[in-house]
């Protein structure tokens, strides 16, 4: 069979191709993308005034109710200064530890702490925020630290939210930003100090430039994936943001549900738009 | 670069605080596993293993146990297959459309997840009118798993030389025998990295799970997510955690130690194969 297979394909590299790529293109064409096209299409559905079926004809209501309807202008704000703030504290927090990682370090700790960074990265979403609830709660581990100070935790809300997220995403800032690092060839930070240079200038005005393309490559996720979330805000919050809107009216109302995904879709497509033209996708 | 004193000790300590910071939160779940209270205080009044034979014994943990073994399995089979397919055309042929490959191929993770999860969820019950249950799970995860293998595979495939399949041909191997005998050998490893990056990936998903899975559908992460509001549960849900993430970290530190040899480490969800390669998806 394999034989046969390989002599019908044997010097048509037009035919080896097409015999290559015609499964995963066709899943991820036909499966993803004409997925995307329906949720789309979805987006001008309507639910019937009785029956409350999903009516498939067209109409603009949906984005009528999105765009005019203040309790969602604020819930998609919100979540895009949420997603904002997460950015730049994975941002200020990745920097340091990135830069130790590839220009410190000796090779051995640097091996360690690549993979001290990449385990938490992967393991399970769903339970770190199920660490931080238990951590944030009244009689967690937050307030018991700062109760001999005569002060408390956070609690559940907003700034929840905001701790988790950067928590979760974290890892997603720092793997880009120290590869970036890591291109910089320690000549030019050599030649720098050389020119008499402080290290705070080296760091303006040679790391800054060369490493910005890579922080805008990790805020591509940190901002991406907390514009989706919905499961952090419902453990840590009562706050709604896009996502649990998404997910409550996915079963009521799909063609709202469908109307609203289309919001961090729009933002993504400008985000990645901006993102390119920052010269981060060589980073990506 | 010459730090002063100073400034590397500030580093150094600003990068101790980061670490603790990621390392914390999974320290203190690791405890309350073990916690012999029923509720969540701080500190834990005794240590005890009884909650590992009740979570064991706990039927509902180890049917979802079950179902997000064989979701993560059959995703990871299909990731596989469809992964090194296409990293093969994408690293051996040149062809009309190549660079966008790459594009198509991290999409369904670089756009929220929850966006995939509706997008599949209208078009199955919407469209294709099939009704949600394990295979539209199966689906899904295998749709954002395909770039794992993706990456991994082709990274291995731009690094050995093609001119070795060529000095194959040439010596009168038949394609198929160039492939098992070349080929396939040679990406050996970047294959079982894939897939078990893979597999952790999808055994631990719930944002795309929670829009393709029917009613009578329920993964480990399901089972945990409706299981935290049941007070009586707690003690139950605390240990099935522990074991969620040592699932998934020992894939990712097994994966990491099969690529290591070029210098290659678990790329950021696949989508990144940074690391300390250092080299860009085209």
């Amino acid at each position: 069979m394999g034989h046969r297979l390989a002599d019908l394909f044997h010097g048509r590299p037009r035919l080896q191709v097409g015999g290559l790529l015609a499964g995963p293109v066709g899943w991820l064409v036909i499966g993803y993308l004409g997925s995307l096209a329906v949720l789309l299409a979805a987006s001008f559905w309507s639910l019937g005034e009785l029956s409350g079926e999903v009516q498939q004809t067209f109409t603009l209501d949906n984005f009528d109710t999105i765009f005019t309807d203040s309790v969602y202008r604020s819930i998609t704000l919100r979540t895009i200064l949420i997603a904002a703030l997460v950015t730049l504290t994975d941002a200020l927090l990745a920097l340091p530890l990135a830069f130790f990682m590839a220009k410190v370090a000796r090779p051995r700790s640097k091996g360690l702490l690549v993979v001290a960074v990449l385990v938490p990265l992967w393991s399970s979403y769903l339970v770190k925020v199920y660490a931080w609830r238990t951590i944030l709660s009244e009689d967690g581990i937050f307030n018991w630290a700062l109760d001999p100070l005569g002060l408390s935790g956070p609690g559940y809300g907003n700034v929840a939210v905001w701790l988790v997220m950067s928590y979760i995403w974290l890892p997603y800032m720092i793997i880009p930003v120290y590869a970036g690092l890591e291109r910089i060839p320690n000549s030019v930070l050599a030649a720098s100090d050389d020119l008499g240079a402080k290290p705070w200038r080296t760091f303006r005005r040679v790391i800054w430039p060369l490493v910005f393309p890579a922080i805008v490559a990790g805020s591509i996720f940190t901002f991406s994936l907390t514009l989706g979330d919905f499961i952090t805000p419902s453990l840590v919050s009562s706050t709604q943001f896009i996502g649990n809107v998404i997910y409550s009216n996915i079963t009521t109302n799909l063609p709202l549900a469908a109307a609203y995904t289309t919001v961090p879709i729009a933002i993504m497509i400008v985000y990645l738009l901006i993102a390119r033209r920052l010269g981060a996708f060589e980073h990506v | 670069m010459r730090l002063s004193r100073r400034a590397e000790l500030l580093l150094r300590a600003a990068s101790g605080v980061t670490l603790a910071f990621i390392y914390i939160p999974l320290g203190v779940i690791f405890v309350y596993a073990f916690n012999t209270s029923r509720v969540l205080e701080w500190p834990p009044p005794g240590l005890t293993t009884q909650w590992l034979g009740d979570a064991i014994d706990n039927s509902g943990a180890r049917d979802a146990f079950f179902t997000s073994l064989e979701v993560a399995a059959v995703a990871t089979i299909f990731a596989l297959i469809l992964g090194s397919l296409a990293s093969l055309a994408v690293a051996r042929f040149s062809f009309f459309g190549r660079e966008t490959i790459s594009f198509l191929v991290i999409l369904p993770i670089a756009l929220p997840g929850i966006v995939t999860g509706v997008a599949l969820n209208t078009t199955f019950t919407q469209f294709l009118g099939v009704s949600l249950g394990l295979l539209t799970v199966v689906v899904g995860h295998a749709t954002f798993c395909i770039v794992v293998v993706y990456n991994n595979v082709v990274a291995r495939l731009r690094r050995v030389s093609g001119s070795f399949e060529e000095a194959s041909a040439d010596l009168g191997a038949t394609p198929w025998t160039t492939f098992r005998r070349v080929t396939l050998p040679s990406m050996q490893t970047a294959l079982v990295a894939g897939g078990l990056l893979a597999f952790g990936l999808s055994f631990d998903e719930i944002i795309v799970t929670t829009f393709t899975a029917g009613a009578g559908t329920e993964t480990l992460p399901l089972w945990i997510f409706t299981n935290f509001s049941r007070p009586n549960q707690l003690p139950i849900v605390n240990v099935v955690a522990v074991f969620v993430i040592l699932i998934s970290i020992i894939p990712v530190y097994m994966a990491h130690k099969l690529t290591r040899e070029e210098g290659g480490a678990a790329p950021v969800r696949g989508a990144a194969p940074v690391a300390a390669e250092g080299t860009a998806v085209p």
